[in-house]
């Protein structure tokens, strides 16, 4: 009995080595996503992802020609993971920021999106310093929206950073916090729209921040990667032209997220 | 009630099957994790043991370190800053591919080094409780080195260090909960996904704690054999 | 190489989290305590409506991750109307006090095993001897079990402070910006891995340091025949 348990015990350990030792043996694409950030990026029961940066991220790999990984990564470690070579470009919703720009590099953007606060229909909240005195906003950590919130309204609201918009959208429905702020995107389609989301509303409508937002929403991959990076940015220019960018378009929103041409 | 059974369901509606596949990873994750702290404990272990300063402080450091200092902490700077580490030094011996260490064998890692540190102090605990005139008995007909410490030295001393070993395979296993955050598929962050998607925290995480529970108990026997098996031929008072 | 300029510009946003921190502890060790008595006694009581309840309690508190406690604490209660209705939640709304709630039931388990294990330590003929002086039984719980327990338990107690201590660095997943999540914080908007956690482990190792020297204190005052003669 023992002697057996220890022989399962000695093998469930080689395996766990040998599982996580294994090296990159083919030269397939490893794309990172978050996971948690609906409509663009979200994990089903069944454990699948799915949403518009899954679906840009297949037909960019589709356009290439490329086999493709696609990793699930908290956003957390996002970067981190890059630069670990666990993975070789991020379709998350990034914006590219001069921040970032310091450690990663950006192709062209991929959509524009931008920001909002959502609150309760019941309380009228004006967007102007008297209005957001005191408040209790959540915001994803390490993120533009964050950025916006902290050096814009940072000394007068209470801001809380959460590792998810999941959880910062959790928090407002449970009374915790009076707004959220985030990308009015992903607040409309992966929170307004859904079950339980109609007792909320953008207040003040949509805010373009150039200085935190940036230029939009990017692909990112290593500095030292230009060649990843430009047959990338070929690759957005393709399915634009092509008419699948349109199509997984019109499957998540019923307007442009594309934006203006750079 | 339907809601429940749907909810940890075993096929695509349910979380059922992602909660299984967590717990295996936990389960794999404390297994792997905990082999390299026994490796990294005896090693410690010995080198308090040894003769030379350099070792003792060194393997001092390395235990007064690790034990105060928060083990998240210890996994968020092996798990970003080891690899980098790893993948400068392989350069420096000019190896130029890549270098990939998965989340999996880097959390096991760095939890590991953090079971490690408690595991040198048991089993510097446990050497030092055999008494030295066995070894010296064994010497004296001709033992040699390996065979003192296979036949005399490691079965006692893990005797000794069992009730001890136990705690920490038992702190383990909830140790591996950490690897969540830095986005392993663990069993806590399938529960914390599934809440993510369905806003019933409660229910998520009471399954992922009694499922740690189950894990806990199941362990807790498997580990009562075994001191029992380590114990024989002990008299009893 | 080492860059002391970014350690002076982290170091204010770092001292802010290990204020957090002692504040977390000062309100969570006291709390534990007052949880872990009532427990550890019924724990060793020989009625059945008494243990039961306190093993299950210490069963599940040492037997699944804090984390796992936090997110129960903080996400799970707030699914139920009926406590987002209650009273209650206008302190469950704060995730400080989230923290401190989880905290201290957490170390209330570990703290009251440690009490049970002190207490069933007392010597079995100083209870007898005080019950043969005509002691009642609470008179001997307050004059020997109690004390003589309290002495016994202090190093494995100090342990487990120094344990939540450590433990206390899993607040900020519930957005609680102690020095963890201070390090946290400067880590992801700097994208600098080593300087914020370094710092970050130097002022913990501070921390247990200190906490271990005012327990030798302690633990000398308390055992005046162990002391070296004046």
């Amino acid at each position: 009995m023992v002697k057996r348990t220890v022989a399962a015990l000695v093998a469930v350990v080689v395996v766990g080595f040998t599982a996580g030792l294994a090296m990159p043996q083919d030269d397939a694409l490893r794309i990172a996503v978050e996971g948690a950030y609906p409509p663009f990026s979200e994990t089903l029961p069944s454990g699948e992802i799915v949403g518009f940066d899954v679906d840009i991220a297949r037909a960019l790999c589709a356009e290439l020609k490329a086999e493709c990984e696609i990793v699930d990564q908290a956003w957390e470690g996002i970067i981190p993971g890059l630069l670990e070579r666990k993975y070789d470009a991020i379709i998350a919703s990034m914006s590219i920021t001069e921040e970032r720009k310091q450690v990663v590099d950006f192709t062209e953007k991929y959509y524009e999106s931008p920001g909002a606060f959502v609150g309760t229909k019941d309380v009228a909240v004006e967007i102007t310093v008297d209005g957001l005195a005191g408040k209790a906003v959540g915001v994803q950590g390490a993120t533009v929206s964050e950025c916006y919130v902290e050096s814009n309204w940072g000394d007068i609201v209470d801001l809380k950073r959460y590792d998810t918009q999941e959880n910062a959208n959790l928090d407002l429905t449970l009374g915790r916090l009076d707004l959220v702020f985030a990308d009015l995107f992903t607040l409309t389609d992966g929170f307004l729209n859904r079950e339980g989301g109609d007792a909320y509303e953008v207040k003040g409508g949509s805010i373009a921040d150039r200085a935190c937002m940036g230029e939009g929403i990017g692909i990112a991959v290593r500095q030292d990667d230009d060649v990843l990076r430009e047959r990338f940015n070929a690759a957005i220019r393709a399915i634009r032209a092509s008419g699948v960018y349109q199509e997984i378009n019109a499957k998540y929103f019923p307007f442009d997220l594309y934006g203006a041409a750079p | 009630m339907t809601d429940l059974a749907t909810a940890f369901s075993l096929g695509a509606q349910g979380w059922g099957d992602e909660l299984l596949a967590g717990m295996a990873t936990t389960a794999q994750l404390a297994a792997t994790a905990y082999a390299c702290g026994l490796v990294l404990g005896l090693a410690g272990a010995a080198a308090k043991l040894s003769g030379a300063w350099l070792l003792r402080a060194l393997a001092d450091l390395y235990t007064t370190v690790v034990r105060g200092v928060p083990e998240i902490l210890i996994l968020f700077l092996l798990f970003y800053g080891g690899a980098s580490l790893v993948r400068g030094l392989l350069q420096d011996l000019g190896h130029t591919g890549p270098v990939e260490v998965s989340a999996f064998l880097a959390g096991a890692i760095a939890l590991g080094v953090v079971s490690g540190a408690y595991s040198t102090e048991l089993f510097r605990g446990a050497i030092l409780a055999i008494p030295r005139g066995q070894l010296e008995a064994g010497r004296a007909v001709g033992m040699g080195p390996w065979l003192r410490f296979r036949r005399i030295l490691f079965p006692q001393m893990l005797r000794y260090a069992l009730p001890g070993l136990g705690n920490l395979w038992l702190v383990m296993l909830k140790d591996t909960a950490l690897v969540s955050v830095i986005g392993l598929n663990d069993l806590l962050r399938v529960g914390y996904i599934a809440m993510g998607s369905t806003r019933q925290p409660f229910t998520f995480f009471l399954a992922v704690a009694l499922m740690f529970l189950v894990m806990t108990i199941v362990s807790m026997i498997v580990l009562h054999r075994l001191e029992r098996w380590a114990g024989q031929g002990v008299r009893r008072a | 190489m080492l860059d002391l300029a970014f350690y002076q510009k982290i170091a204010p946003t770092l001292l802010d989290g290990a204020a957090v921190t002692i504040g977390l502890m000062a309100v969570s060790v006291p709390c534990g305590f007052v949880i872990a008595l009532p427990v550890a006694l019924a724990r060793v009581s020989a009625n059945r409506f008494l243990w039961a309840p306190a093993y299950a309690f210490i069963f599940f508190f040492r037997g699944t991750p804090l984390l796992v406690q936090l997110f129960l604490i903080y996400y799970g209660l707030g699914q139920f109307a009926v406590i987002r209705d209650s009273i209650a939640w206008p302190l469950l709304r704060e995730a400080w006090w989230c923290a401190v709630l989880a905290l201290s039931l957490n170390t209330g388990a570990y703290t009251a095993e440690i009490l049970r294990g002190a207490i069933q330590a007392v010597p079995h003929g100083e209870i007898e001897a005080g019950r043969a002086c005509g002691m009642s039984p609470a008179l001997i719980y307050r004059r020997l079990i109690l004390p003589k327990a309290a002495r016994l338990a202090l190093p494995a107690y100090v342990n487990e402070i120094i344990m939540l201590l450590k433990s206390s660095a899993l607040v900020f997943t519930i957005t609680v910006i102690d020095l963890m999540g201070a390090a946290n914080l400067i880590r992801s908007r700097t994208f600098r891995i080593y300087e914020p956690l370094v710092a970050a482990g130097a002022l913990y190792l501070a921390m247990t340091f200190a906490v271990t020297r005012v327990a030798a204190w302690v633990e000398s005052a308390l055992a005046p025949e162990r002391r070296p003669p004046r």
